[in-house]
């Protein structure tokens, strides 16, 4: 128990902080604690979640990415350009193109990482740039509406009819988010390249003195951010019925924030996706929350930064502080 | 259950029967067979760095199952030739690696590790954040296809590592909870994983205590006795002298010669390595007239120490002994600010002192050279010069910005006192070879002007040489009138370096000795007891 405490830190300060603001939340108005504004919260949270287990791939093997919502912006354009081409396609269709786009993007920055030595939040800002200032300059700042129907159809996996006659759904970006969670989830603690990954974050020179690939390392982190990127980009477009070039500026660091708020360690050899999920929900929470009970849009930022402070203040004065209890006896030496 | 990082020392005879007896089997197969071949052969290597030639021309051999020692001072290229064996570093063309009846002009880490090459790297090159049966374990995640990772797997692997070692330790736990000492045993049952040919040791014993040490060296002995071939380096010529066969010597990066073991001194080793001879006796310095500097009266930390009451005077070398776990760190870190005392009271150059935090005890004029200061008390990517001087920066300071004159000048001198051998000031920490490191740390400290300074294993890692230039330097500070307190687990350290010397056991001081007066047996005798 106290070992599992001392490793998961991170994880149960965040499930305490979001447990206050849900049971405050849940006095302080009376459409926060319904299963329609659950459900919603996790339809909303679904393309940051994705996101953000992509994030954290590259942030757990030491590096960071600023470029990853412009790369997903730019994924979304050709795509649906590429769709139309090809006169509608599918969803499979759809994943592939996206996620090829999405990996050729990331392994770019891998690129130039690896081949030339870039340090990464260098390479990616410059990427993030480049991005961007092609999709604005190719694309004229013009959004695409008539995208093909598959991909504009709402998809209700779940569904319940509520007292006041509402409706809560679970909707398809809610499962494209499980399982890219569950890919990374099985990525970064069940295979032997996750494991790498760690290692490479950890300790790089440790990891190459045992023979690790660090190029391989590099483009699997990126290519993973890229996948993940694509995927995003193409939920995000369902989601949003439209693809509007500059829609996902900024959300890099949003998701950051997110991330690292989940106990991911800029630098490298740590962060878990439960963590990370957390991270994403405590600020959607958050902003739902203050949605509700009417606070101006405003002000949001402020809180938000605010809460975020307070959560990694509390995750990194340790547990064993706050709870001295805990604390095991030690071992002089 | 075993909560948290500790050793089970009591546990020790047992294990080390079982797996004594584990390897008399395999012995005797080894032994049978003419002539042996060399299992390594090493010619023509050479290596560069920038414009600084690491290895000129070395050639090296093992033969199976022998104990060989790497000697050699502080940047002599030692570290850098076990770096090309395995390849870590590639090195210059011409060079032929002979290893177990194959033949290769350079190593991968991978090939080394599959034909049975292990290290314990002198940096340890673990992963903090990874638990240690993952950090023991490691070599089972690598490979050229990935796989499913089986944690139990893993878990057996370096309990069983550590069985062998004969200590239980909280496998489950991420490594960076543990002190140096632990994570350098981790690191020794790292490589006794899997089946190794040839082990490299690269200053196994430079954090552990005698004890540890003694326990190391018979697994090391077991470890030829079965077959295994293991190349040791370690700055104590004792250990040297105990465990090996053969002694390869470096000097500046070229071979000296290979010597067998018997018939070699401790000194002959020195004159090999340094083409200088040394030799030692005891202080003799009157200090009875010298004022106190330093008076602690009835200090305690429940848990770590106990009524400590001790005096240091201007001038005096004090020198505390003791095993692992005594509290001797504790109490150093106490009177550095580092950790608030329970009770007692400590007066400083006549002046009563309660620090709030180690920033009052530099101020007052305590200086403090941690245990673990390669990985605590250096920025690594930093400069060597700025690292120099970071605890002294307003002595260079003028009018109120740093005078990089001032920086060159004081950087200088210390280079030069100490003898740090580096390419230029700029170059960053980590090109510098461990030994080198640490007087650059030690340098840091005097460069401030302490009135008290501290010294805990101020020579771990440091060559014969480096070493008595280091106390040369600490005697002059000490005649200059600074109280110095002087730590070491090597009782023959205190002994002719300090003027008297403290026993601490237990968190209490249980005994003290007059160099002069008595015999570094003595209270060797009283310590390992
Ligand atoms: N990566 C590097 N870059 C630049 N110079 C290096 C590098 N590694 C080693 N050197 C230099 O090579 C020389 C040999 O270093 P090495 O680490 O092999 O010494 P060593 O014999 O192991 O010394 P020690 O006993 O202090 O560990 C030193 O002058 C060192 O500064
Ligand atoms: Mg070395």
């Amino acid at each position: 128990m106290r070992r599992f405490v001392r490793s998961h830190a991170t994880e149960l300060a965040l499930l305490a902080v979001i447990a206050v603001i849900c049971v405050f939340l849940s006095f302080a108005t009376d459409r926060f604690f319904t299963l329609g504004n659950a459900f919603d919260l996790l339809n909303t949270s679904s393309v940051n979640i994705i996101f953000a287990v992509g994030l954290l791939v590259v942030l757990i093997a030491g590096g960071i990415d600023i470029s990853f919502a412009v790369a997903a912006s730019v994924v979304q354009y050709l795509t649906a350009t590429v769709l139309g081409w090809i006169g509608g396609g599918n969803w499979i269709v759809g994943f592939i193109i996206a996620g090829v786009l999405g990996v050729a993007l990331g392994c770019i920055n891998a690129l130039l990482i690896h081949g030339f030595r870039i340090i990464s939040i260098v390479a990616t800002i410059s990427t993030f740039n480049i991005f961007f200032g092609l999709l604005m300059f190719f694309t004229g700042g013009v959004s695409i509406y008539n995208l093909p129907d598959w991909l504009t159809t709402r998809v209700v996996l779940f569904e319940r009819e509520m007292a006041d006659g509402t409706w809560a759904e679970i909707t398809l970006p809610v499962l494209i988010m499980a399982i890219c969670v569950f890919a990374t989830w099985a990525l970064i603690t069940r295979t032997t390249t996750g494991r790498q990954l760690y290692a490479f974050g950890d300790n790089p020179e440790g990891a190459r003195r045992f023979g690790i690939n660090i190029g391989a390392m590099q483009f699997i982190a990126f290519g993973w951010l890229g996948l993940m990127a694509g995927i995003a980009g193409l939920v995000q477009a369902h989601y949003a019925q439209e693809v509007v070039p500059n829609a996902l500026y900024g959300r890099e660091l949003d998701v950051l924030a997110a991330v690292v708020l989940g106990g991911a360690r800029l630098g490298g050899g740590k962060g878990s996706v439960l963590g990370c999920i957390l991270g994403v929900l405590l600020v959607s929470i958050t902003q739902n929350g203050l949605n509700l009970m009417g606070v101006s849009p405003f002000a949001f930022k402020m809180i938000v930064g605010a809460i975020i402070l307070a959560a990694i203040t509390l995750s990194n004065t340790s547990i064993e502080r706050l709870l001295p209890f805990l604390k095991s006896r030690r071992v002089p030496s | 259950m075993a909560v948290g990082p500790g050793l089970a020392p009591a546990r020790l005879q047992d294990c080390k029967r079982d797996w004594i007896r584990g390897f008399d089997s395999m012995a005797d197969q080894a032994l049978d067979g003419a002539a042996p071949r060399p299992l390594l052969s090493l010619r023509n290597v050479n290596m560069t760095f920038g414009g600084v030639k690491a290895l000129k021309n070395v050639s090296f051999e093992v033969l199976p199952g022998e104990v060989h020692c790497l000697a050699g001072e502080n940047g002599s290229g030692k570290s850098t030739l076990i770096k090309v064996i395995t390849g870590v570093y590639k090195p210059e063309a011409g060079a032929v690696i002979d290893y177990d009846g194959q033949s290769y002009s350079h190593m991968s880490p991978v090939t080394a590790q599959a034909s049975g090459i292990q290290v314990i790297w002198q940096d340890l090159a673990l992963f903090p954040e990874m638990t240690v049966a993952e950090n023991i374990a490691f070599q089972t995640v690598i490979g050229r296809w990935p796989r499913l990772v089986n944690y139990a797997e893993m878990r057996r692997v370096a309990i069983n590592a550590l069985q062998r070692l004969g200590v239980t330790f909280d496998v489950d736990l991420a490594l960076h909870h543990f002190p140096i000492a632990q994570r350098q045993i981790v690191a020794i049952a790292r490589a006794l994983v899997g089946e190794a040919k040839l082990v490299f040791m690269d200053e196994p014993t430079a954090s552990l205590t005698q004890s540890e040490t003694d326990y190391l060296l018979d697994i090391v002995r077991n470890l030829s006795a079965s077959g295994v071939a293991v190349v040791f380096v370690s700055h104590r010529l004792a250990e040297v002298l105990e465990i090996s066969s053969r002694v390869t010597v470096l000097r500046d990066g070229a071979l000296v010669g290979v010597y067998p073991t018997k018939g070699l001194t401790q000194s002959r080793i020195t004159e090999l390595m340094t083409g200088k001879t040394f030799d030692y006796s005891v202080l003799h310095r009157d200090l009875s007239r010298s004022p106190v500097m330093l008076e602690v009266k009835g200090l305690s930390r429940p848990g770590e120490f106990d009524d400590v009451s001790l005096t240091v005077r201007r001038g005096e070398t004090l020198g505390i002994s003791g095993l692992l776990g005594a509290g001797r760190t504790e109490l150093a870190l106490t009177l550095f600010g580092m950790r608030k005392p329970k009770s007692g009271s400590v007066v400083l150059d006549g002046r009563p002192v309660r620090f709030g935090s180690n920033r009052d005890a530099i101020a007052a004029g305590v200086a403090y050279l941690s245990e673990d200061r390669l990985s605590l008390g250096l920025i690594q990517p930093q400069a060597i010069a700025d690292n120099m001087v970071i605890a002294s920066l307003d002595k260079i300071l003028s009018g109120g910005f740093i005078s990089s004159d001032r920086k060159r000048s004081l950087v200088n001198r210390w280079i030069r006192d100490l003898g740090v051998r580096i390419g230029k000031q700029d170059d960053a920490i980590s090109t510098l070879s461990g030994g080198n490191q640490q007087r650059v740390a030690i340098a840091k400290w005097l460069a401030t002007d302490p009135k008290l300074l501290i010294l805990d294993a101020p020579t771990v890692g440091v060559d014969v040489g480096a070493r008595a230039g280091i106390f040369d330097i600490v005697s002059k500070l000490a005649d200059s009138g600074l109280a110095i307190i002087l730590i070491s687990d090597e009782v023959p350290e205190v002994y002719f370096n300090a003027d008297r010397v403290l026993h601490m056991a237990q968190g209490r001081i249980v005994g003290e000795f007059t160099p002069g007066a008595t015999t570094p047996q003595a209270i060797e005798e009283a310590v390992y007891a």
